[in-house]
């Protein structure tokens, strides 16, 4: 298990999921994606995000503009 | 049908709608989805090469390659246009917001797979030829698409 820290800071909608969803291809089952956005849609996007995709929301928080979500890859 | 399938017919040749489409293509796709764009009338546009194409072509197709924007970058606005000027100050200010542009977008679609159908009839009716759109497209007709929205449970019109 491995845990990947993504940059999706700057990016608009629908660059954060866009960006998670290829990282997410690129690792095994178990792996921890951390990311970090600015784009204020992604607090309720990745909720919608891990349901439909199947992937597990550890985490979500926000703080001075940014919001960090931790995922593991179902 | 098939809950992880998306269609969008994109029939407007307009800037915001053109994003819009494709936004949500991207998001679907990035989702899990299998999206299938079918570009139909003035959505055509959107898929033209930017640089000139030697064709032959008919007076009229000939004028109407002329009178349509060639290509994402050319597309105006749908409202507040203002002969193009609209479309320049919507560009800048994505820019510093840090959209991604219409040309970015397309290039992701066509990363995550998006389908990307180009309606056969309509690039005859316009004179379209393909040499004239991009690569990476597929040409189709109506039952390509119908077949395709029946598997899908979401069907856009834009």
């Amino acid at each position: 298990m491995t845990e990947k820290f993504i940059n999706a800071k700057g990016l608009q909608c629908p660059g954060p999921i866009v960006q998670l969803f290829r990282e997410t291809q690129a690792c095994s089952k178990g792996d921890i994606l951390c990311i970090e956005v600015t784009d204020q849609g992604f607090k309720k996007d990745i909720a919608a995000w891990c349901k439909k995709t199947g992937n597990e929301l550890l985490s979500l928080e926000e703080g001075g503009g940014v919001i960090k979500a931790r995922i593991k890859k179902n | 049908m098939n809950a992880n399938k998306k269609t969008v017919i994109v029939f407007s040749g307009d800037l915001d709608r053109a994003m819009a489409a494709f936004i949500i293509a991207n998001g679907a796709a990035a989702m899990g989805n299998e999206v299938s764009m079918f570009f139909t009338f003035w959505g055509l546009n959107i898929l033209r090469r930017p640089d000139k194409v030697k064709t032959q072509k008919s007076f009229l197709e000939a004028l109407f390659g002329r009178m349509m924007p060639r290509g994402a970058e050319r597309l105006g606005l749908s409202r507040m246009n203002f002969g193009g000027l609209g479309a320049l100050m919507m560009k800048y200010i994505m820019k510093q917001k840090k959209v991604n542009t219409l040309r970015e977008l397309i290039e992701t679609a066509r990363a995550l797979g998006v389908k990307m159908i180009a309606c056969t009839m309509s690039m005859d009716v316009m004179g379209l030829k393909k040499e004239e759109l991009i690569d990476g497209l597929e040409f189709a007709g109506v039952a390509t698409y119908l077949g395709e929205a029946d598997e899908s449970n979401v069907n856009l019109f834009i």
